[in-house]
């Protein structure tokens, strides 16, 4: 197994509240690793924090053997890293073809100077640009609408569009926060049938999900965080049977 | 340029080849209608393309990049002034306009850089008024650099500047060929609209390129266009920077052609004129900010022609003179576009990138 | 020393005026969250209003007394003001709540126009006098620190009526309807609370403090015009980012801060840039302050403390 990504204890506090304390966890390349925990457990905090939307207060994250920027989104996302949010944000005003192409921005580079002249290098880049975006919309399934403006599309293509979006920058890790929210359970056995097939395509994904059922039956391993806090790590069927978990979900009453 | 040709009434929705000669036809003739209705005319329609070339400086910050900049006739003044410095009797010194016009434009670009860098950060409204506080602050030191170093020439401006001269050929002079005399005017108008057509290519190409499409993505949602490795600080400084250079263009331009800078021109009711122009255009749309500067520069002189006559035959004296017309009608405009028509008279449309580029196997 | 103390008590003076105006623009912001570009206006409506009033009352009757022609004046002027800002709040704000971000703050600068504008034809562009009646006569309470009573008038008057709006928004019902509706619109709108009606109000009462700033205003300086708003309503804006927008206790300590800051500096800029720089240069000081504030200490000198939100 070759490590993607290593959080070493991770911690994140705002004020007085702690919401994330010492979290360490191992992703393997190429598995469907699971982030899961009641409301408030600390697991969007854990993605803002990796993504580089907050700077962690300690500890610190190794992508690829080589530690990731903290604070600076941008260049997590250059590094292999794309998210999608939990409650979806697309580019409203544009058409879902071009959600996709700007997505793929970071992976462009096109100056000034070739924008001005539109050079051949400019053109040739934009057209790839293009015909990647239209391909990425056909295997998320919705290129029939990569004219239509975002806004206009329905709940399920919208989760779709983004989850394209994200891979427009062509990342190594896959990291989705509750793809499912909101989902029937047709849409819901869709997502999961794209799921495995980007993992199947060799991205790594993460996964913050609240459906247990999806959760189990996709990921490899699976962490759980109760009160920003690691309280267990294994496989499904493991973690499961793991007391501290039953009692975090069924609200045991020893936080109170 | 397509765009303009879109926006052609009946026409560009049906035709845009068709459009695209009336636009251009309209823009070459254009100064030999108004010369029928006095001089005065082509000088506004002259002074129409310098508001265009800041409209679209402007709404390439405000409509691209959602950056509302509230100082932004600085940069104009920058330019104008830098024209001022090098090209008039004040120093003395009198260098070429294709020395000046990159110089005024890369001291507002800079300008651009040193304001943009630190408050680029702050949130819409906060940055609006700290560009204003900026704008404020340069036309302050232009009102009183002329003490203990007389530097700006103070409240009086600097007088006398050279003309444009392109390579020994000077266009404050009639231009004289065979029996026809070409006026002044003229020739700064074809010279000022080869400029706005530049600029016009170079936006419109920014806009549809990866560059504009992080624009607009910033401007959507500035969290999710972090989230896809966009840099959007270096963004910000970019469209800043980039709308700065325009207005340092347009201002050594506006410098030669007046003849004469002074801190009056440069007053916020200028930044909040070419505001007003992008806004009733149509924020984010090229079409938008030339028709914006057009209507918003022609009308304030026709009211001017036709409602001074109209109050003295009515009232026997006049009630509101030109000038609080202007302003009325400004103000006006602002505030009804964003209560009645908040995309402007041309909306822009939802499209930064051109899908037709798509390989023909690929769509299927 | 004498000079420093001086500068420091002109400053009070200014100050207590920006605080006044900086109350108005912390109130809607709290409330709204807008910049009511078109604030600083109101004080112009308000000073050119009571000169109107008062001058032509001296035509009518010239022996009454000054102070009930200043108060008659002062009335005049608050109920203008509040016309204006009702009407403002009705026809150009309301229908813009829930616009995107830029559009209300586009309507208030083009509103702040209109207004200049539609005091320029009313009262023209040029400079009146204000007739001082409270004197200007210096006194001179301590060797070679004056102060006239005016100025006195204008700092025991902006402390009376912030204390008095203060205890408005901390101890009556009202006062809780506006703090609810600063929380949140929703909410205090389940509770019971007019929202509509508490933010026309919020508009009226910033917009009566700004008439009597506009007053105090024209009486310590003697002139009034129709562009008078434009600079002291950026400063009052300044003053309230300084001490913390939507915090009323932030506003008027801003506003202080402000005048006081301004008016030493504008006394010793020239020694600090080795007279480079001299006292026309005074304006910068509040823009500098506003960039340095909103930079590096956005919630400015007393933070956002959401409960004091009004």
């Amino acid at each position: 197994m070759i490590k993607l990504l290593e959080a070493r204890n991770v911690g994140k506090r705002f004020g007085g509240l702690t919401a994330l304390s010492e979290v360490s966890l191992t992703i393997n390349k190429g598995e469907v690793y699971g982030l899961i925990g009641p409301n408030g457990a600390g697991k969007t905090t854990f993605f803002n924090v990796l993504t580089g939307a907050y700077i962690p207060d300690d500890g610190e994250f190794v992508f690829n053997g080589i530690e990731l920027p903290v604070g600076k989104p941008h260049l997590v996302v250059e590094a292999g890293i794309a998210r999608t949010f939990q409650n979806i944000r697309l580019f409203s005003q544009m058409s879902a073809l071009e959600n996709v192409m700007a997505g793929h921005h970071i992976r462009t580079k096109a100056n000034i100077w070739g924008i001005l002249t539109q050079n051949k290098h400019t053109r040739e880049e934009e057209r790839l640009t293009t015909e990647r975006a239209y391909e990425l919309l056909k295997y998320v399934g919705i290129e029939r609408f990569a004219d239509t403006i975002c806004k206009n599309l329905s709940y399920g293509d919208q989760r779709r569009l983004e989850i394209a979006r994200a891979l427009a920058t062509e990342p190594q890790l896959l990291a989705l926060d509750e793809p499912a929210a909101g989902m029937n359970a047709t849409e819901t056995s869709q997502l999961k049938v794209l799921i495995e097939q980007i993992r199947r395509d060799g991205v790594t994904v993460l996964l913050i999900e609240h459906d247990v059922k999806l959760v189990m039956g996709l990921c490899d391993r699976l962490s759980v965080l109760d009160f920003g806090k690691k309280i267990a790590e294994d496989v499904p069927a493991v973690v499961q049977k793991n007391e501290a978990v039953i009692n975090a979900y069924l609200g045991g009453g020893k936080h109170e | 340029m397509d765009q303009l040709a879109e926006a052609v009434p009946y026409l560009g929705k049906r035709n845009l080849k068709a459009a695209r000669w009336v636009v251009i036809i309209i823009a070459l003739v254009a100064p030999i209608i108004a010369m029928m209705f006095g001089r005065t005319w082509v000088r506004i329609l002259d002074f129409a393309l310098l508001y265009m070339m800041l409209a679209l400086g402007l709404n390439l910050v405000v409509g691209f990049a959602g950056l509302l900049d509230l100082g932004y006739i600085a940069f104009y003044a920058v330019g104008a002034y830098t024209w001022a410095f090098l090209a008039s009797p004040h120093f003395g010194v009198h260098w070429p306009f294709w020395a000046i016009l990159p110089l005024g434009a890369g001291f507002a670009a800079m300008a651009g850089i040193i304001l943009g860098f630190p408050v680029l950060r702050l949130r819409g409204d906060y940055l609006a008024i700290v560009t204003l506080g900026f704008g404020e602050i340069v036309r302050i030191f232009m009102n009183n650099l002329n003490y203990p170093v007389n530097i700006t020439n103070g409240p009086q401006g600097i007088n006398a500047l050279d003309s444009m001269n392109l390579f020994g050929w000077d266009l404050a002079r009639n231009l004289t060929i065979g029996d026809v005399q070409i006026h002044s005017l003229y020739l700064y108008y074809y010279f000022f609209l080869l400029c706005v057509a530049g600029s016009i290519m170079f936006i419109q190409r920014m806009q549809i390129s990866r560059i504009g499409r992080a624009w607009a993505a910033m401007r959507d949602d500035e969290l999710a266009a972090k989230a896809i490795g966009i840099n959007t600080r270096n963004l910000k400084l970019l469209a800043f920077s980039l709308g700065a250079t325009f207005g340092g263009v347009a201002g050594g331009l506006f410098g030669s052609f007046q003849g004469f800078v002074s801190p009056e021109s440069f007053s916020l009711m200028e930044s909040i004129a070419v505001l007003t122009m992008v806004v009733f255009g149509g924020m984010g749309n090229i079409a938008g900010a030339v028709v914006g500067a057009l209507a918003l520069t022609a009308l304030p002189e026709i009211l001017r022609n036709i409602a001074v006559p109209l109050q003295e035959t009515l009232f026997g004296h006049v009630l509101l003179d030109p000038e609080v017309l202007r302003m009325l009608l400004l103000s006006l405009a602002m505030i009804l576009m964003m209560l009645l028509r908040p995309g402007g008279l041309i909306p822009a449309h939802a499209r930064y990138s051109r899908p037709e580029l798509l390989g023909k196997g690929v769509r299927t | 020393m004498d000079t420093l103390l001086q500068q420091l008590l002109n400053g009070l003076v200014v100050g207590s005026v920006y605080a006044l105006v900086a109350l108005g623009y912390t109130m809607v912001y709290g409330i709204l969250g807008l910049i009511n570009f078109a604030h600083g206006e109101v004080l112009m409506v308000g000073a050119l209003t009571a000169l109107t009033v008062i001058t032509t009352l001296m035509g009518v009757s010239p022996d009454m007394p000054p102070l009930l022609l200043l108060g008659i004046g002062l009335l005049a002027a608050m109920v203008v003001c509040m016309i204006v800002a009702f009407l403002m709040e009705r026809l150009a704000y309301r229908k813009l709540r829930n616009a995107p971000r830029l559009a209300p703050l586009i309507t208030a600068i083009g509103v702040s126009f209109l207004l200049q504008t539609l005091a320029m034809i009313v009262w023209g562009r040029n400079y009146h006098t204000f007739p001082q009646l409270i004197s200007t006569t210096p006194m001179q309470p301590i060797e070679g620190v004056y102060i006239n009573p005016i100025q006195i008038t204008t700092i025991v008057a902006s402390a009376i009526i912030m204390v008095g709006l203060v205890l408005l928004v901390t101890r009556t019902k009202l006062g809780r309807a506006m703090r609810a509706t600063a929380e949140n619109h929703r909410v205090a709108s389940l509770m019971g609370v007019d929202v509509n009606k508490i933010i026309s109000l919020t508009f009226v009462l910033g917009a009566a403090l700004a008439a009597v700033a506009g007053v105090l205003f024209a009486s310590n300086y003697g002139i009034a015009h129709y562009a008078m708003g434009f600079m002291p309503g950026l400063k009052a804006f300044t003053a309230a980012v300084l001490g913390g927008i939507g915090n009323l206790g932030g506003a008027m300590l801003g506003g202080i801060v402000l005048g006081l800051v301004e008016a030493v500096g504008a006394g010793y800029i020239e020694h600090l840039t080795f007279g480079f720089l001299n006292s026309s240069y005074q304006d910068i000081f509040a823009f500098v302050i506003l960039g340095i504030v909103l930079i590096f200490r956005p919630t400015g000198l007393l933070g956002e403390r959401v409960s004091d939100r009004a």
